[in-house]
């Protein structure tokens, strides 16, 4: 019996949210899982908010989570992870890239962006793990793989092998950039053997 | 084999895999990736027309001579096929021909949330509604049978989360593509009043011997559950019903027109409480209680926007069909809200320059549908008006004529893409009743906001084959457009300059606005700099709205990674303390 996992991955336009979100489902088609995967990118290109919901199970028919319902929440940037926090559930995990990307109207001066956002959400006793998937992407050697290093975390939360990850990224990922992105996912899943605070 | 796909790519294989020859559509979210998958099968003609009647009209022609079809727009494009469309059930078919309709509840992306339901009930059409990939595949192909058993057209209702979500598929293998001969039949292809009655009395046999089909095609079933609590349901909602209610019993429609009326008596017979669920209009209600069956329908469900469990779940809560939930603690609680994260038109955009100049001169604006439309909201403001495409100008030449306040002061802005889809009739409008309006067209050389589909000005087919490129000036001058001018809106002051003039000047005015859209023609130029000496903090480059520029401790700061050097905002600068790369010619 499958254990049912509901993800949702929030971000902005261009961070690599699809190509993450395909990963999971290739990993999670090959231990055989049902999938629904659904995606809203109300622009993405012109740096809109991208939500991709992604859930696993035996059998899946709602191709949409709830409020309340994830399991967990990947969270490419921290405004998105404040936006959609309320889709997590009692229990769930935040995994969150300490990355800042302002919006228009912040940058405009007639938004504010919050402060402390990660903080803040640990202060309301969610079980939140931080990356600094970006830092961690540079010192892999390319920043775009930002979105792998936050998948290898996810990884470490969901009952599928390592060895289906990695084959599932070699099936998704041009070969030039895979050696690159495994060693970007490795960073992420060795974070998240250890719950990081702050 | 099995693959995840999501609906719209289920769709296009399901054409690929029962013997489509021609498809054609115009872009719209969330149709248009049917047709740009459906453009790398071999063996597939497919194309873009420059609009929805065009290519409904394109799809006749090859199911009429025998050829399979498949046709896709968004829901409003229907409306613009509809006059076609309203004869096609009237003639029918030779070749099987399916249209697409892809509705959007919850408007992610349209301007409004029409239930296209009703145009398979209004057209006399069948109608297919899949729940998921696997049937979205499965109906295409099954459709193309139906058109052609009852001689029908077919239309395939999704939704945005039908089209746009993916789910386990099995592909099958391809069968012969192979056309059905064709012979002259005025009687049924000419539809002048004589023979159009014949047609009528035949569409009403054709229509009943569908009904029958209906009531017995596996397309209609009922999932066996307890008797207390009956659903009837289609499309999307089909799947929730069954993940929030999975002991109920459920009749799932998967043909909604017509509809099974003798299996949806037998279906409420066999339950306590009969509900309807279905996403915007009681179209399936309405039915149902005609046939003088009690059902509980949008007294409990809205009829605005998209559903999901967590909806239906308080819904079922409040008919006490569902123990009430227990209430969760929010996470966000007491959290600060998130600003929005609007999408903006990026860096390099060159239609910020337009709607930049137009709030400046307080010019109205009819506006049009594109990226463009993001030019009306703050801080840019440029436009005042959106209905649907192709509106602006027949909408700037009614305010020329009829309020004599606004004449000189009106213009209307439309997108390349809009224009040949259906801007160009409104300028003949225009020109043959003298009117004194200026029209701008932004050509920024693409349909850049369904995701930079090729149109007639391209040079480009959806083959991927070189094609003529319509002259956007040429045609203006031989719609009788005396003034027509080309300006590239990066350069400001003469943007400005022309806009002044033509406004003024008796007669339509055409400005052509050109420039490639930043994104098709990525030139990244040295990032704009800010002398921190000279900035004042007057904040004017923010009126433009660009996702690179910000103010921090009162200054500008232009983020090097998000500039492309596009220096629009070194023209706007009062200060010169903007500083960057050159406007090249
Ligand atoms: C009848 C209809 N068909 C399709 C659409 C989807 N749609 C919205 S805008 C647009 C075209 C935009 O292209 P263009 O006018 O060139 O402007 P751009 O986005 O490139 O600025 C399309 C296809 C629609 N809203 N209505």
């Amino acid at each position: 019996m499958l254990k049912p996992v509901d993800v949702l991955m929030v971000g902005v336009g261009g961070q690599g949210t699809i190509l993450a979100s395909k990963v999971l489902a290739a990993a999670a088609q090959a231990v055989g899982y049902d999938i629904k995967v659904s995606e809203i990118h109300g622009m993405a290109q012109r740096g809109g908010s991208v939500v991709t919901q992604v859930r696993l199970g035996e059998r899946v028919y709602s191709p949409l989570i709830s409020e309340g319902e994830a399991d967990v929440i990947l969270a490419f940037e921290e405004l998105e992870a404040l936006r959609w926090l309320s889709y997590l559930k009692p229990g769930g995990t935040l995994i969150i890239n300490n990355q800042q990307i302002y919006p228009v109207p912040v940058l405009a001066g007639v938004a504010e962006y919050p402060q402390n956002i990660i903080a803040q959400i640990q202060s309301r006793g969610v079980n939140v793990q931080v990356l600094k998937a970006l830092e961690q992407a540079i010192s892999c050697g390319n920043a775009k793989a930002a979105n792998v290093v936050l998948l290898g975390a996810l990884a470490q939360k969901l009952p599928i092998e390592e060895k289906i990850w990695r084959d599932a990224l070699a099936a998704t990922i041009p070969p030039r950039l895979l050696e690159v992105n495994n060693t970007a996912f490795t960073a992420g899943f060795t974070v998240g053997t250890v719950s990081v605070g702050c | 084999m099995k693959e995840l796909l999501s609906g719209n790519v289920a769709i296009a294989r399901g054409a690929f895999e029962n013997g489509v020859i021609l498809a054609a559509g115009y872009p719209g979210t969330p149709s248009t990736e049917i047709l740009e998958t459906l453009s790398r099968y071999k063996g597939i003609y497919s194309e873009w027309a420059p609009n929805e009647k065009v290519a409904l009209e394109v799809g006749i022609g090859a199911a009429m001579a025998g050829a399979r079809t498949i046709v896709t727009m968004k829901h409003v494009g229907v409306n613009v096929a509809a006059d076609p469309l309203l004869s096609l059930a009237y003639t029918g078919v030779n070749g099987g021909l399916v249209l697409v309709s892809a509705d959007d509840p919850g408007m992610h992306s349209s301007q409004n949330e029409q239930d296209n339901r009703y145009y398979a009930k209004f057209a006399k059409l069948a109608m297919l509604e899949p729940s998921n990939s696997q049937e979205a595949k499965d109906m295409m192909g099954l459709g193309l049978a139906i058109s052609e058993q009852f001689d029908i057209p077919v239309m395939l209702r999704t939704t945005t989360r039908v089209a746009h979500s993916q789910s386990m598929v099995e592909l099958g293998e391809p069968v012969a593509r192979e056309i059905k001969p064709y012979s002259k039949d005025v009687k049924k292809n000419l539809m002048v009043p004589a023979f159009g009655r014949l047609r009528r009395i035949s569409l009403a046999e054709r229509t009943a011997k569908l009904a029958e089909y209906s009531e017995n095609t596996p397309l209609n079933f009922i999932v066996p559950g307890n008797d207390k609590v009956g659903v009837i349901t289609s499309g999307i909602s089909f799947q929730l019903v069954r993940e929030v209610l999975p002991d109920a019993s459920v009749l799932k429609l998967g043909m909604t027109n017509p509809l099974p009326l003798e299996l949806i008596k037998k279906f409420a017979a066999q339950v306590k409480t009969l509900f309807v669920v279905e996403e915007l209009e009681p179209f399936l209600e309405e039915q149902i209680r005609m046939l003088g069956i009690q059902v509980t329908g949008k007294e409990l469900f809205p009829y605005t926007g998209e559903y999901n469990q967590g909806l239906l779940r308080r819904c079922f809560g409040e008919a006490g069909v569902l123990s009430a939930s227990p209430q969760v603690e929010d996470p966000a609680a007491g959290l600060p809200q998130a600003p929005p994260r609007p999408p903006v038109l990026c860096a390099g955009c060159p239609h910020r320059a337009v709607f930049y100049t137009l709030r400046r001169l307080k010019l109205t604006v009819t506006g049009d549908i594109g990226c463009y439309t993001l030019g009306g909201l703050p801080p840019l403001e440029g436009i005042d008006s959106c209905v649907c495409m192709g509106a602006s100008i027949g909408m700037a030449h009614g305010i020329d004529k009829a309020v004599p306040d606004l004449k000189g002061r009106t213009v209307a802005v439309i997108g390349d893409s809009t224009f040949l889809h259906s801007g160009i009739t409104g300028l003949l409008n225009a020109v043959y009743n003298n009117s004194d309006s200026t029209i701008i067209i932004l050509d920024n050389r693409t349909t850049a906001m369904t995701g930079h589909q090729d149109h007639p000005a391209t040079g480009r087919n959806l083959m991927g084959q070189a094609a003529p490129e319509v002259d956007i000036t040429m045609l203006c001058r031989s719609l009788g457009v005396k003034r027509v001018e080309v300006v590239d809106p990066m350069d400001l002051s003469r943007l400005q300059e022309v806009i002044k003039s033509e406004i003024i000047t008796p007669g339509p005015s055409v400005i052509i606005a050109r420039r490639p859209c930043a994104l098709l023609k990525r030139e990244i130029k040295p990032a704009v700099t800010v002398d921190q000496e000279k900035c004042t903090g007057c904040k004017t480059c923010l009126k433009l709205s660009c996702p690179a520029i910000s103010i921090v401790e009162n200054k500008a700061l232009v983020t090097a990674d998000a500039c492309v050097g596009c220096n629009l905002c070194v023209q706007v600068c009062k200060t010169g303390a903007m500083q960057g790369g050159q406007v090249d010619a």
